[in-house]
């Protein structure tokens, strides 16, 4: 198997009693666009800043394309970075904090101004090298804090919550563009978020952490369809939890309130009398019986919020209330709060969170 | 409100006169030296006193080198305090305000105890060695203010961050200090300079018991042996200063502005 081009091997972080990266590995493969998911304190930007070489692992090594660089200051690793906050230079132009990077590399001035209106180009800005920062917007300052990483052309780059400070409709747009670029230069990213829908949009994979460790790592679609752990599960996307109590292990019947579900081979050596915590995404649930669709619960309708193309419908099912989405349609009425109905759902789409 | 408006108004007025009176009193008798009209006599007199010429370029000098020892001093420890060390900001804090509690006569005491030319450091020994110990101690003098000027343009700025970008794109310590940090804490440090330069001009205890030939005995020599020429050195002195804060003013207006400052 080929040598993976960034490898972090058992690092841990602790800052005195207080450890908040423990033993966490990952290995990246070149031109990958790898995500650090996770909530506030997970130690997604502790390990990030540790790649950066801002911070010293406790324990553990970080390794480049062959080279330990866990001991080399960060101005000697050869490594792009983004800030939250921009970081862009005030007493520089925009021109002069692209070539930041590459008059310490002490490259000639007409090479650099040449990379300079290069890097400008491909953010997209280039009328702007002339201006100052603070005459720029947030979307624009942090295009272009990325032609300053970029531009000296470093092995690998790294984001450290790059869109969290810019407004919804920017963020949108950006994380596009930073991924055309990305793919564009094929260069190795790593990208630290606490936001899912930006994990899930842009990633090849995604290591979502919690607690200091990785709790899984996967591609955007198993992350989402097949969450290893139930923190991954209640964190990335919407879930429906369901209490249910094996009734028949052998048959795999669960009771859910009142009601019984089968679902055979999921049940992974659970006994009969066990309680178990089910999941389901709200795009697998159906109102009503669906052709296709094996199992059914009823309930009642306890809110109905109308969101134009879809509407979002609330079920209460005993004690435990299910969300679901269904499609606007000009023809049929939403449902209204209080009918008795039915939802329908495939056993397979069916989580058991352990 | 208009009641709030009106002694408002009143406050101003005599926080003014007592500004103002004073310094027109002075104005108007330094102008008294010829009887019965107004002259700049007192003025031509001190301006043209080979004394006054060579003790003001004697304090001038000496501020340049104080204001050169504050910054290399002050600009760094400031910088790495807030940095990677903040939790000694009090303490530095504290330290920097004890000039401020300590009279001058205490330090220079100190000074020539220590210093004198049976010491193992003898700088009264000699007159540069004197010079560079009179300069030092300005530096002390000045350090509240300037310490005070450069820790307050480093909090408009994100240190860390800024300091972090540099890193990451290659930048050593210098480069960071002198590309990065120093640029956008510009008009403070010269906030600072400018303070020092004021306080070193008009000192008299340090370089009267040192016996250096400083602005700050003159005037005191002056004031005890002339009857006018005191009042035009005061004005002088005065406007000195004042330049000194106008031009702290004016450079603001060239500061590098930050995004979080955009004016």
């Amino acid at each position: 198997m080929a040598e993976p081009f960034l490898s972090i091997q058992h690092v841990r972080k602790s800052f005195g009693t207080n450890t908040v990266v423990q033993d966490f590995s990952l290995d990246v493969e070149p031109g990958e666009f790898v995500s650090f998911l996770g909530p506030s304190g997970c130690g997604k930007t502790t390990v990030l800043r540790m790649v950066a070489g801002f911070e010293e692992p406790s324990a553990g090594k970080i390794v480049v394309s062959g080279k330990d660089i866990t001991r080399l200051k960060p101005n000697q690793r050869n490594v792009g970075m983004v800030f939250q906050a921009y970081a862009l230079f005030p007493n520089l132009t925009v021109a002069q904090n692209i070539a930041f990077g590459l008059k310490v590399a002490g490259m000639p001035k007409a090479d650099a101004d040449r990379r300079v209106a290069e890097m400008l180009d491909i953010i997209k800005l280039p009328q702007m090298g002339d201006r100052y920062p603070y005459q720029l917007s947030g979307g624009q300052q942090q295009r272009i804090a990325l032609a300053r990483a970029i531009a000296p052309k470093p092995k690998l780059l790294l984001l450290d919550e790059p869109l969290s400070a810019l407004d919804a409709k920017v963020r949108v747009s950006l994380r596009e563009e930073i991924r055309s670029i990305q793919k564009k230069l094929g260069i190795t990213t790593i990208f630290v978020t606490h936001d899912q829908e930006e994990a899930l949009s842009i990633s090849d994979r995604i290591a979502v952490m919690y607690g200091g460790k990785a709790e899984q790592v996967g591609t955007p679609f198993e992350i989402y369809n097949r969450p290893a752990t139930k923190f991954v599960a209640n964190f990335v996307g919407t879930l429906n939890v369901l209490e249910g109590t094996v009734t028949d292990a052998a048959s795999g019947k669960v009771r859910v309130n009142t009601q019984e579900v089968s679902l055979k081979g999921k049940l992974n050596g659970s006994k009969s009398g066990d309680t178990l915590s089910l999941a389901l995404r709200p795009e697998a649930i159906s109102l009503g019986r669906q052709p296709g669709r094996d199992s059914s619960l009823s309930g009642e309708i306890s809110e109905v919020h109308f969101l134009g193309s879809v509407i979002r419908v609330r079920v209460g099912i005993g004690g435990s209330t299910v969300s679901l989405d269904t499609f606007n349609s000009p023809a049929t009425p939403p449902p209204a709060v209080g009918e008795k109905a039915e939802i329908s759902f495939s056993s397979g789409d069916m989580l058991v969170l352990h | 409100m208009k009641t709030g408006r009106f002694w408002a108004w009143v406050v101003f007025a005599l926080g003014a006169a007592y500004f103002f009176i004073p310094l027109i009193a002075t104005v108007e008798f330094s102008m008294r030296m010829r009887r019965g009209t107004y002259s700049f006599d007192a003025y031509q007199i001190v301006l043209g006193d080979a004394r006054f010429q060579a003790t003001f370029g004697y304090s001038v000098l000496a501020a340049i080198f104080t204001i050169i020892i504050g910054v290399l001093i002050v600009v760094p420890a400031a910088y790495w305090i807030r940095l990677r060390l903040p939790q000694l900001r009090p303490i530095v804090e504290f330290i920097t305000l004890l000039p401020l509690v300590i009279p001058a006569i205490v330090i220079v005491f100190g000074y020539i105890r220590m210093y004198g030319s049976n010491s193992p450091l003898p700088f009264l020994a000699s007159d540069r060695g004197t010079d560079l110990l009179l300069v030092i101690g300005y530096a002390t003098l000045a350090l509240p203010y300037m310490y005070r000027a450069v820790d307050t343009g480093l909090r408009t700025i994100d240190v860390r961050t800024l300091t972090e970008a540099a890193q990451i794109l290659g930048a050593g310590w210098g480069t960071i200090i002198t590309r990065v940090i120093l640029p956008n804490v510009l008009i403070a440090v010269l906030s600072g300079a400018f303070l020092t330069f004021a306080i070193v001009i008009g000192e008299f205890t340090m370089a009267s018991l040192l016996n250096r030939p400083a602005f700050g005995p003159y005037l005191q020599n002056i004031g005890a042996n002339r009857a006018y020429e005191p009042a035009a050195l005061a004005i002088i002195a005065f406007a000195i200063t004042w330049g000194c804060m106008s031009l702290i003013q004016i450079l603001s207006r060239f500061a590098p502005r930050s995004a979080n400052r955009p004016n």
